[in-house]
């Protein structure tokens, strides 16, 4: 006889402390882990409240019902095993939940993160939440479809080898006509560029329509292929309002042989972008990956989910290449943190460590890594840190910094591609980028008018403003 | 300075690129010595390819003997270097660091330059 425990029906509201936390709890290999940032409201105390958003984001409602009799809860429902004091802030503190594995359909991000950053934040009895970190175990990872082809495919196929990659995103991003947009693509390759990008906001509109767009854009790869012997690409933005319009575009790329499309997977949705990611892998099609809203998301530092959440998601959606910010540029971003998201983003395993934000372990098995894409303000002068920071596997886009040299695109690319290969060649040889930097700059321009320009052009600016989301520290 | 022309052309082979460290001057023997050692340092598998510059685009150029499998010595590297150069003057020659974690090449490089044709 199969012997139960038997529990009676006791209709009414519990504390959720009650039932949901479980201080004595030791995850288990097969759960998923998430760590929030609780600002409880005043009077609700921290394990009472970390319940609570295990409870809301698992199985709990705000009343007890006679149907949980009818499942065993252990199965199913979200833990709080742990909380935290968040260093440099009185109020909030962390809470750490376990989740476990029956609760989620296999390889559904979407899934997972309509429980996790659901109804739960919306919660009455939390002023604010935030999602820092989630661990996601090894099969979750397994069922999960990942980058179309990964950074090393990517190598392979664009052939290109012990530095990182150099785009331009086209400027004005809007207003211009397909065959102008078609000329500023072609100046910028064939100057040294191995990539250019549309904006992600360039669909289709009337000014220039996408599949216009589409064949100029593809006559300016071939010809400065054929021009520099070099293999080139450009983020053809499949971005549309259907996924019917989505498909007809990424199919019309494929039919023009050209190597790479983009998304916006934040604003698309992330059922979309997965099946878009499927399709490049089927189809042998790089995907380049833009995160338009992501500052909505995360930069509060109080309320929302991290920006290395929505990395790792997207690794587990799929994607070739993830803008993850510069550090450096006229973008927010805490340069601890993006080194701690950048590894998320290419590593094989990753530790926990905290100094860079990262709560958990994290083994990807056999996934693939995303490029990380450094973009947004950058120019020649930022060539030596960026590359320090970055390393060999990342994408460095200068918009403005290869469109704007005063003497054309073609030049201004020709000035990135020096510096970038003059500081890759002085790292090798042992040489320190960032307090170097301008020694080897100032060398390399000796053989290249067009860097030289570039440098005096660019000479004073800088983007010196504070990072609002900053890592939580002991300030005081 | 004025506004100058940017000089590549479809018409002429000089403007035809090579990879990584092909937008600087050609290196010289103590600069093509730092990059062995980069490739030495990080225990990187040295292979050395070589192609007629006309046929730089293609993937696969050809193999100089196998890849140098283990070898850490900088001026062995050297040597099979000058050699594949000595024996295919007007070829493009590259030194290439096979990772075989990644199964990934961590440099390849163009270290002399063919004559454009």
């Amino acid at each position: 006889m199969n012997i139960q425990s038997t529990k009676r029906y006791d209709a009414g509201v519990k504390e959720y402390r009650s039932t949901y936390w479980e201080p004595d709890y030791t995850p288990r290999d097969t759960d998923i882990l998430a760590v929030f940032k609780v600002i409880p409201q005043a009077g609700v105390p921290r394990e009472e409240a970390a319940a609570a958003v295990a409870a809301e984001s698992s199985t709990g409602t705000w009343t007890t019902v006679w149907t949980d009799l009818l499942t065993d809860l252990d199965f199913y429902k979200g833990r709080a095993y742990r909380v935290e004091d968040v260093p440099g802030h009185d109020d909030a503190f962390y809470a750490f939940v376990a989740y476990p594995a029956d609760l989620f359909e296999e390889g559904s991000v979407v899934n997972v993160f309509t429980s996790l950053v659901g109804n739960v934040f919306g919660f009455k009895a939390v002023r604010s939440l935030r999602l820092e970190d989630v661990h996601f175990p090894i099969w979750f990872v397994k069922t999960c479809f990942g980058p179309p082809h990964g950074i090393h495919v990517e190598r392979d196929k664009m052939d290109k080898y012990g530095r990182p990659l150099l785009g331009c995103t086209i400027k004005p991003k809007l207003g211009l006509s397909a065959k102008n947009y078609g000329r500023a693509v072609y100046e910028c390759l064939r100057g040294g560029l191995d990539f250019t990008k549309d904006d992600e906001n360039v669909n289709s509109q009337p000014f220039m329509r996408w599949r216009d767009r589409f064949l100029f854009c593809q006559e300016a790869i071939e010809k400065s292929e054929a021009e520099t012997g070099e293999r080139k690409g450009h983020y053809m933005n499949v971005t549309a309002p259907t996924i019917e319009d989505m498909f007809q575009r990424a199919e019309f790329a494929k039919e023009l042989g050209t190597p790479i499309i983009m998304s916006d997977y934040l604003t698309l949705g992330w059922a979309a972008h997965n099946s878009l990611s499927k399709w490049c892998r089927d189809n042998g099609m790089l995907l380049h990956v833009h995160r338009a809203m992501h500052a909505v998301l995360d930069r509060n530092p109080n309320h929302g989910i991290n920006f290395r959440v929505l990395a790792k998601l997207l690794r587990l959606l799929g994607g070739d290449h993830l803008h993850s910010g510069t550090v450096v540029g006229k973008l927010e971003g805490d340069r601890a943190a993006t080194l701690g998201w950048i590894d998320l983003m290419r590593d094989r395993f990753v530790k926990e460590d905290r100094a860079r934000g990262i709560f958990f372990d994290q083994d990807w098995g056999s996934m693939p890594g995303v490029f990380p894409v450094a973009s947004g303000g950058i120019h020649v002068w930022h060539m030596p840190v960026l590359v320090s920071i970055f390393g060999n596997d990342s994408v460095l886009q200068f918009g403005g910094g290869t469109l704007g040299h005063p003497w054309g695109n073609a030049a201004g690319a020709a000035a990135n591609r020096v510096a970038l290969e003059a500081c890759v060649q002085a790292r090798n040889e042992g040489r320190d980028l960032e307090r170097e930097g301008k020694d080897i700059l100032t060398k390399a321009a000796l053989h290249s008018p067009e860097l030289k320009v570039a440098m005096e052009t660019w000479k004073e600016i800088k983007f010196e403003f504070d990072t609002v989301d900053k890592l939580d520290v002991q300030h005081r | 300075m004025s506004v100058q022309d940017y000089t590549s052309r479809l018409s002429d082979p000089a403007s035809r690129k090579m990879g990584t460290f092909s937008y600087l001057p050609e290196m010289t023997k103590d600069q093509i010595r730092r990059q062995v050692e980069w490739v030495v340092k990080h225990g990187w598998n040295p292979a050395i390819e070589h192609t007629e510059p006309q046929f730089a685009a293609s993937t696969y150029w050809y193999m100089w003997k196998l890849p140098m499998f283990g070898e850490t010595d900088v001026e062995a590297i050297i040597a099979e270097l000058d050699a594949c150069h000595a024996a295919n003057p007007g070829n493009h020659v590259r030194l290439i660091g096979y990772n075989n974690v990644t199964q990934s090449q961590g440099a390849n490089m163009v270290v002399y330059r063919g004559i454009p044709v």
